[in-house]
């Protein structure tokens, strides 16, 4: 007989089943890449993920672990492909690989990681290699700026007029037709796959809702348009499947509600005020920092207190 | 519908076991653990060798919070052993029974005239204790030392494949309302309130045709979650009253009752019947599942038995519901007062705990606002004033955080270890 602790049944959920379902989510805004950005996006992609899974037995082999294939590091190297400039060299989505596989993740520990390691990893290639992390392609190839950027520094109304009318600008930001990183330019296939992950209750609502809520509102208030806002960038990629990372969100409900507040207090301050026309890696990195801080000071009250 | 927050959503389970209760023919020799109740060990009063009758008193003590445990055969006392085999260390009488006349048992419907004091001392007498699984002493409960106003009759069976309380609402409906009349004069309140999970709507329907004009009972219908029937919680639903930390439902002016120790209450006021026999669920991996009236006493392999045996190799017997249920290392164990159900898995669910993902699934599951994880990790590392800080000591290891964790950590564990240590270093 085997005597065991209660419970004696387990609901049928593994993380594995939960990274699966993730990943199932990410293939979205990655079709949509590929599709918009055709080989060289693919090109990325497959050097991140596997170079990530070469890195990945390698640290394991070098902690003396049993090397095995990591779920959880193939979600971050296709998170962080999503998130590079179509055209960059070989080399950096490799260098970006093992910042985010060996810094972010090992040297902290699986499940310890303090800042979610694809944006990690990205924000130090965009500081450390500045151009080539910020020249972006169209559509059809030619160099040319992100939405986000012409705005930024000629205006929303110059952009329009690049776009003839607001009506198409939106249309084209819904679809994806802009340049920007391999995963962020599609917002309809990002809604897609973000809906099937809360659907399947692989993250929790409450963080993209108060996230894109919360940008919604300061925009309104700082009198920017609230769709441009809410399309553009990578802020709906970083709603979904970034800041609901589980590692690097809090623990609690209301916690959570906290943490997407402020990332959208902080993106679209980065947004207006910055040096740079984006704000969302730096605001979730900068959300990350606070979350131990947010646990401590945010926890659900239990009965009675 | 009345209802509470978190909790988990469980499969029912007990469609095998939706059929009339079926009394099991006498057991050849019972073992009658002599501690079978929260408080302190009972004295034999009986010696090997002795003859006893069904009913007899063959334990008891007035040393400290007690229940007095009775001969549930009539035969000779064979052993008085010391084991652990039903969970806690004590001595257990064994008594061979041998078939023999029962005593009459005769009704008595003036008693309720007698005075509390009388009442609670019949209850005593009967060795009543509560028989969802916590085994209180009810003449202790039933006497709080704060005034009370609201008696919650407790059916709500939320664990799954557990029935007896249902088919005891089913097959002794009135004896029910009588036994919570009793108590509410008993508790000196004048209202009561029988909650049941919505499951169970023959139940709900029957108890509400027979409360049709009765003022002071009423029928609260509660969603069927798990773990609806925890005191806490039902309290919860039913009156919104929020009971304070490490205090009692007596704090906020309510007892609560399981309805099996309602029914018992009354077989010991209105019948003088001790407490000898118990309704056990017996269901999981056994030809035929089915809800039996047991001696206290009986060896678990003779309802296996009875059941029809195993019907493939059994690897887990638990005793309980399966969320929070004890396993047992053997089915020579007897039925006690607390065996609400017997649970047989021949394919137990083995663990292989991975590392915390930080998911927040069991901070979203536990239904007292607890953060397990954090509990379970501080535990892990012996910090236990971190544990204690988290409040490790309001949990009541229902499990739901280790039902919905998926990387399969055994919380409940941890905390357990943290709640046995917290309690011990507050001891010094």
């Amino acid at each position: 007989m085997i005597v065991s602790h209660s419970p004696h049944i387990l609901h049928k959920i593994t993380t594995n089943k939960l990274y699966l379902l993730f990943i199932i989510g990410l293939l979205f805004p990655t079709a949509a890449g590929i599709y918009f950005f055709g080989m060289s996006a693919l090109f990325v992609i497959l050097v991140c993920i596997v170079s990530a899974i070469l890195f990945d037995f390698i640290f394991q082999l070098i902690l003396k672990k049993k090397p095995h294939l990591s779920l959880s590091t193939i979600i971050t190297s296709l998170l962080l492909a999503l998130v590079l400039p179509p055209t960059v060299p070989w080399w950096i989505p490799v260098f970006g690989v093992i910042i985010a596989v060996g810094i972010v993740k090992y040297a902290f520990g699986p499940g310890n990681a303090i800042f979610n390691p694809a944006l990690a990893a990205r924000t130090f290639l965009a500081v450390s290699f500045p151009l080539l992390m910020s020249t972006y392609v169209a559509v059809d190839g030619t160099t040319s700026a992100t939405p986000l950027a012409v705005a930024k520094l000629n205006g929303f109304s110059s952009l329009v007029a690049q776009y003839s009318t607001t009506g198409n600008l939106y249309f084209d930001l819904f679809i994806g037709n802009r340049p920007g990183c391999i995963g962020e330019t599609s917002a309809m296939l990002i809604l897609i796959g973000g809906l099937f992950l809360i659907c399947f209750k692989v993250i929790d609502w409450r963080i993209p809702f108060f996230y894109l809520g919360s940008v919604a509102v300061l925009s309104f208030a700082f009198g920017h348009d609230v769709l441009f806002s809410l399309l553009s960038g990578g802020l709906l990629l970083g709603a979904f499947f970034m800041a609901t990372d589980y590692v690097t969100s809090p623990l609690s409900r209301k916690g959570k509600i906290f943490f997407a507040i402020g990332c959208g207090l902080l993106t679209v301050i980065l947004r207006i005020y910055s040096g740079y026309p984006e704000g969302v890696a730096f605001s979730i990195l900068l959300m990350n920092a606070a979350v131990p801080l947010i646990d401590r000071l945010v926890k659900p009250k239990p009965f009675g207190y | 519908m009345l209802s509470f927050k978190k909790g988990v959503v469980l499969l029912d389970l007990k469609l095998a076991t939706l059929s009339q209760i079926v009394a099991m023919p006498l057991p050849s020799k019972v073992m009658i653990p002599l501690l079978q109740h929260t408080g302190i060990e009972c004295k034999p009063l009986v010696k090997i060798g002795d003859k006893v009758a069904l009913y007899q008193k063959i334990g008891d003590s007035s040393l400290g919070l007690c229940a007095p445990v009775h001969a549930s055969v009539s035969g000779t006392v064979v052993d008085l052993i010391r084991s652990d085999i039903s969970g806690t260390e004590c001595i257990s009488v064994v008594i061979e029974a041998k078939p023999d006349k029962a005593p009459e048992l005769v009704r008595d419907n003036s008693v309720l005239k007698r005075s509390t004091d009388e009442l609670l001392a019949i209850v005593r007498e009967a060795g009543i204790v509560g028989l969802s699984g916590s085994c209180f002493p009810t003449h202790i409960k039933l006497k709080p030392p704060k005034a009370v106003d609201s008696l919650i009759i407790n059916c709500a069976e939320c664990e799954p494949y557990l029935t007896c309380d249902h088919r005891l609402m089913l097959e002794y409906a009135p004896d029910i309302i009588s036994g919570i009349k009793a108590e509410m004069q008993i508790l000196g309140v004048d209202k009561a309130y029988i909650a049941i999970e919505s499951n169970k709507r023959d139940a709900i329907h029957l108890f509400k045709e027979l409360l049709h004009g009765e003022r002071n009972i009423t029928v609260k219908v509660l969603r069927t979650k798990y773990p609806q029937g925890a005191e806490k919680v039902i309290i919860k639903s039913v009156l919104g009253r929020d009971c304070p930390h490490s205090k009692l439902p007596f704090d906020v002016g309510v007892v609560v009752s399981n309805v099996a120790t309602v029914k018992a209450v009354f077989d010991a006021l209105f019948f003088r019947k001790p407490l000898i026999e118990r309704v056990v669920t017996v269901s999981g991996d056994v030809r035929h599942s089915q809800n039996m009236l047991v001696r206290i006493g009986t060896p678990i392999k003779e309802l296996i038995a009875f059941c029809g045996g195993y019907s493939s190799e059994p690897r887990k017997l638990i005793v309980g519901g399966p969320m929070m249920g004890a396993c047992l290392s053997t089915d020579e164990a007897p039925v006690t007062k607390g065996t609400n159900c017997v649970l047989v898995q021949s394919k137990p669910v083995l663990l292989e705990p991975s590392h915390c993902v930080r998911c927040g699934r069991c901070v979203d599951a536990c239904p007292y606002n607890l953060m397990p994880t954090i509990i379970a990790k501080a535990s892990e590392h012996r910090d236990f004033i971190l544990a204690n800080s988290y409040h490790a000591m309001e949990c009541m290891e229902c499990g739901c955080c280790a039902f919905v964790c998926p990387a399969k950590i055994p919380l409940v564990q941890h905390i357990r270890l943290a709640k046995h240590e917290i309690s011990a270093r507050m001891r010094k």
